[in-house]
């Protein structure tokens, strides 16, 4: 791969990039509030963002540009395994018409910013819901640095090298993010999401028919497999368990994640989060075709000194130089809205559950905004140190714990919307078990997202977060059975009515 | 909670999970469809189908409100 500059690219990328730049500055004015200075304004953009801004602004938080790196890049090392992305991201979809709506409305009824805040007011708990914020910002965080891993490969892409763009880029997100709050990442979902559908759906309608068709490109990705000896364009049988688990405990941490709750609670209503379960999943029809970018990498016979690099090069080598330009910039625009959204989200949670909890409970509307401001800006900050001097692989290892914590909170935040029968210390222990189980699981097996069991002489392998969660469940219904029969016991014994 | 029973049509929503989490059903090249080897365009198939059922939910909980 060539580092010469491609100077057509690069323009169209820089005028790409000053284009969003000056919408999210814009963004402040955009549906204009009394003031921004609440954290609902500042956070939240005013809980009014009807069906379509919500469309945009979640499929761009939710498919950013890590995703579209990384999944392709998945594919392409490892075959019909990296798919689970795609059954992932369908089966969410009923998972949130069927409780994002209840969530939204709990929320908007009582003033709720936060999974925590959620939490606090079901259980009146303060130890939860700390718990809960505090693996809300512990997930997020290498999130926010892979979205830069995913700019870099753009960048390099491009020919551009060294620290200096992913600073300035970093630097001038962070300014407009700081004056705007959550308007400046859904006005520039827009532009994003447009860019990107224009640029996948160009890719999978031009670049097969480049290299001889569908069918070819699975030939010829079925023959790279055969001749590297591992992976394929079909699963192997041990591989059944770990693709169904994946794509469950993903679906289900996925709204989980600070910066989809912030999508959600953001809405205007609960029937448009309805609306957006129906309509979302056309981002998935996209993300599984942009998946079989990976095999084209094979049929492209490309040469890549990274599986990251798959999509950058495959984009370089066979589109014209303005269009790699436009497609570039998509995924570098892809990772500054998710990355905005991030840190707001995790802000959100500092400010609420931490800031207004423990430190200044009588904090104002636009105390509350400002703490939020300046701990997003940290927070992007920190992820880009992180960025720039620590190991990619750091990140990833963060990233699959953080999947694994954020999975863990999915008891705390969702039962107590439909059941009574959870307590606080019961859901507590089980989030103890499930986070430090987990962990100390992933851990053992040198962080790998796959956990294997013996069972009466049968081994499998299951996600390590999906058995961790199952662990939580156990703990707290446990737990949960043990505290309300001692309850029971106290009551019949103190009764009044007992002889 | 406003105490109501959940709809009946909600089942609906468990169908994709059905559909798409027996993994050794759909693990076959054949057959194929345009050059999509079966594991493919059955899962890309789930899509709409998935956006189709939410939709029939979404038309039972309305006529209930």
């Amino acid at each position: 791969m060539t580092t010469d500059i491609d100077v057509t690219a690069l323009a169209i990328f820089i005028a790409f990039f000053v284009l969003v730049t000056v919408m999210g500055f814009i963004a402040a004015r955009w549906r204009r509030p009394q003031t921004l200075a609440r954290l609902d304004e500042w956070g939240l953009g005013g809980r009014q963002f009807g069906t379509w801004i919500t469309w945009f602004l979640v499929g761009g938080d939710f498919y950013t540009a890590y995703t579209v790196i990384a999944v392709p890049a998945l594919v392409y090392a490892v075959g019909a395994y990296g798919f689970f992305a795609l059954p992932y991201t369908i089966i969410v979809y009923p998972f949130v018409f069927a409780v994002m709506p209840v969530l939204w409305r709990v929320a908007k009824e009582n003033g709720y910013i936060t999974a925590a805040d959620v939490v606090h007011g079901r259980y009146g708990s303060r130890p939860l819901e700390l718990a809960v914020a505090v693996t809300g910002v512990i997930a997020t965080m290498p999130y926010i640095a892979l979205q830069l891993v995913g700019m870099a490969a753009v960048f390099r892409a491009i020919g551009l090298v060294g620290e200096l763009p992913l600073v300035t880029a970093f630097v001038v997100l962070a300014i407009y993010t700081y004056s705007s709050g959550l308007r400046a990442p859904a006005l520039i979902a827009f532009v994003k999401d447009i860019m990107i559908y224009i640029a996948v759906i160009a890719a999978v309608a031009i670049i097969p028919s480049r290299l001889g068709g569908y069918a070819a490109v699975f030939a010829a990705a079925d023959a790279a497999f055969q001749a590297k000896g591992s992976g394929g364009i079909l699963l192997a049988p041990n591989q059944f368990l770990p693709y169904a688990t994946l794509a469950l405990g993903s679906a289900l941490a996925a709204f989980m994640y600070p910066h989809t709750l912030t999508g959600i609670f953001a809405s205007a209503g609960a029937n448009t989060i309805r609306k957006n379960a129906i309509l979302l999943p056309a981002y998935t029809l996209l993300l599984g075709l942009l998946a079989l970018l990976g095999y084209m990498g094979h049929a492209a016979g490309l040469t890549l000194s990274s599986n990251n690099d798959v999509v950058p090069v495959l984009f370089k080598t066979l589109f014209p130089s303005w269009f790699a330009g436009f497609a570039f910039a998509a995924i570098a625009i892809g990772a500054l809205v998710p990355a905005a959204v991030m840190s707001i989200g995790a802000a959100n949670l500092f400010t609420r559950n931490f800031w207004k909890a423990y430190v200044n409970p009588e904090i104002s509307h636009a105390g509350e905004a400002q703490v939020a401001k300046i701990t997003s800006l940290a927070v992007k900050v920190g992820a880009l140190l992180a960025t720039l001097y620590l190991p990619t692989q750091f990140a990833l290892d963060l990233q699959l714990l953080g999947g694994l914590w954020i999975l863990q909170t999915f008891p705390a935040l969702v039962f107590g919307l439909f059941v009574e029968w959870f307590c606080a210390p019961a859901l507590l222990a089980g989030w103890v078990a499930g986070f430090v189980g987990g962990t100390w699981l992933a851990w053992s097996d040198g962080l790998k997202p796959l956990h294997t069991l013996s069972f009466a002489g049968v081994t499998f392998s299951l996600y390590v977060g999906l058995l961790a969660l199952a662990i939580n469940l156990a703990v707290a219904a446990i737990v949960n059975a043990g505290l309300r029969l001692g309850r029971r016991r106290t009551e019949i014994l103190t009764s009044p009515q007992s002889r | 909670m406003n105490g109501r029973r959940p709809h009946r049509s909600l089942w609906l929503l468990l169908v994709p999970y059905v559909g798409l989490l027996w993994v050794p059903f759909y693990n076959t090249r054949a057959p194929e469809l345009w050059g999509f080897p079966f594991f493919y365009w059955y899962q890309l198939i789930w899509v709409p189908i998935t956006a189709a059922l939410t939709w029939l939910v979404y038309r039972g909980l309305r006529h209930d409100d």
